[in-house]
């Protein structure tokens, strides 16, 4: 879980700064994904990678909790949490929310066969690649999808305040020092990522970018 | 949570409702309600129990089976969960030195056996923590040879590693770690123990075996994975932290990797 979910982490570092993009105009995104799409061995090495992880983090979550809900065997009649965190205890369902996210937003941006209404988005400068930045502002025009990816991004959040400083645990690389500085960071990420990733859908309903 | 804040005021007496866990080996069990009169604020919870007991003696009735040996905090025999926390509401105390000045008059209790599936219930509040035992015995030891005494400045120990160690060595294998863990899990105590014999010098010729083996011995046993949620810490009698968790996996994955790499032996040739 610790590894997979590492290169996750590091995905999402990757995306959310290329994303960050579109706040410097369609020139600068469209430029951007122009190159990621001509570096063909750059992107799938990459996409080989995550699709990888994705999948044995998945397979890995999925066993853990259910070894673990029979070792449990019920619990107790009155159930008493004294420390663990809401993100720790709402992993698996906050695991499975953003499973359902990424494939719907494989569907909607990558393969553009969802919620775009059937339009697609040439670029006028050169119409084999796509005009991501177009593309954003007419998917994210929906107050619904928008509405889906922050509620989304808020629960990838969630769990990413818990996944990352339990990583530390894991690979044995944190104490009693520096689990609150570690946990303090993961909170801290939560929050980067959600505002960071929020703010693409949030700036387009607004009507802040058109 | 109660504090134990007027531990030492005047003892008064609770009239308390007893919801009790009854179960024989093998079979589905239920809570049975009792009520408990006179029960004195300076009595440990056990004491309190014992009173239970001798009032369903007198009734006819089955007394509740529980297990307890010291009553002062170092056996690790006692283990009721008590309102849904093991060990009850004052953190850093055992069942046997919790005292009823921790409950209100007229507060309902409910008391329960330890549950995971490692722990399976052999009588009302009395659980099979063999579990542990198995665990110990696949590397919670150092093998030496038992000749005369060695000297006893022999071995030199440094402070820091002494105290580390000892620190680790107070779990007193009570099972409240897996009890209060949501995934049944006892990585606090197998941290502990493997914290305390890898840090010393009597235990590095062992040290990569003993953490392998008492890891399967665990899975084996039926216990959960750690999810680092830490409510093991947050009901351990004895204080003992995630640090010896993040120790086991430190040594675990070492382990696991030295294995992985390990020489396979020289290279035989003609002769014999
Ligand atoms: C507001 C937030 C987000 C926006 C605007 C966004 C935008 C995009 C766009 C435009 C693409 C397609 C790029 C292209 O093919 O040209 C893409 C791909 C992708 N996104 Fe996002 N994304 C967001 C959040 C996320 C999050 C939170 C995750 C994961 C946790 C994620 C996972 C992915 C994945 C796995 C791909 C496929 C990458 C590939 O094609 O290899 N996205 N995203
Ligand atoms: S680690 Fe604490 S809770 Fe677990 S067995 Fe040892 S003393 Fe009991
Ligand atoms: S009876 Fe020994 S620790 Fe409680």
């Amino acid at each position: 879980m610790a590894l997979t979910g590492l290169v996750l982490v590091g995905f999402i570092l990757g995306h959310l700064s290329g994303n960050l993009l579109f706040f410097k105009g369609p020139e600068v995104l469209n430029a951007y994904a122009q190159w990621l799409h001509e570096n063909a061995a750059l992107i799938w090495t990459a996409r080989i990678t995550l699709i990888v992880s994705v999948i044995a983090h998945i397979i890995a979550g999925i066993s853990l909790t259910l070894e673990n809900r029979a070792a449990r065997a019920g619990g107790p009649a009155v159930e008493q949490t004294r420390r663990a965190s809401w993100g720790s205890l709402t992993m698996p369902y906050t695991g499975l929310v953003v499973l359902g996210f990424i494939v719907f937003h494989l569907l909607h941006y990558t393969f553009q066969s969802v919620a775009l209404g059937g339009q697609t988005f040439p670029l006028a400068s050169n119409p084999a690649f796509t005009d991501v930045h177009a593309m954003l502002v007419a998917g994210f025009s929906h107050s619904g999808v928008s509405a889906f990816y922050i509620i989304s991004l808020a629960l990838l959040s969630l769990h990413l305040s818990h996944g990352v400083s339990s990583t530390f645990q894991t690979l044995g690389l944190r104490n009693e020092r520096w689990r609150g500085r570690l946990d303090v960071l993961a909170v801290a990420f939560g929050w980067i990522v959600f505002l960071g990733f929020s703010a693409i859908p949030a700036s387009v309903l607004a009507g802040c970018i058109k | 949570m109660v504090k134990d804040n007027h531990s030492h005021s005047a003892e008064h007496v609770l009239n308390l409702r007893l919801r009790v866990w009854r179960q024989r080996r093998g079979q589905p069990g239920a809570f049975e309600e009792h009520a408990l009169q006179g029960v004195s604020t300076s009595a440990s919870f056990l004491e309190m129990m014992d009173m239970l007991n001798e009032k369903l003696v007198r009734d006819g009735k089955e007394p509740f089976a529980f297990d307890h040996d010291c009553r002062e905090g170092i056996c690790g025999m006692c283990s009721m969960t008590i309102n849904g926390m093991p060990h009850g509401p004052l953190p850093g105390v055992t069942t046997c030195q919790l005292h009823m000045r921790n409950f209100r008059d007229g507060e309902t209790i409910t008391v329960e056996p330890w549950r995971a599936r490692a722990f399976p219930v052999l009588r009302d509040l009395m659980v099979d923590r063999s579990g542990f035992d198995k665990v110990i015995q696949s590397g919670g030891f150092i093998s030496i040879r038992a000749g005369s005494a060695p000297e006893a400045n022999a071995t030199p120990v440094p402070k820091d590693v002494s105290d580390a160690a000892m620190d680790a060595a107070e779990c007193i294998g009570c099972g409240a770690c897996v009890a209060s863990c949501k995934n049944g899990s006892a990585m606090l105590f197998v941290g502990a123990k493997v914290t305390h014999l890898n840090l010393l010098p009597q235990g590095q010729p062992e040290r990569d075996r003993r953490v392998l083996a008492m890891v399967r011995t665990m899975d084996d046993a039926g216990f959960g994975n750690c999810t680092n949620q830490g409510e093991c810490q947050a009901h351990c009698p004895k204080g003992i932290t995630l640090d010896v968790i993040s120790h086991l996996n430190r040594d675990y994955l070492g382990a696991r990797v030295k294995a992985f790499f390990s020489s396979t032996g020289k290279v035989r040739r003609g002769g014999d």
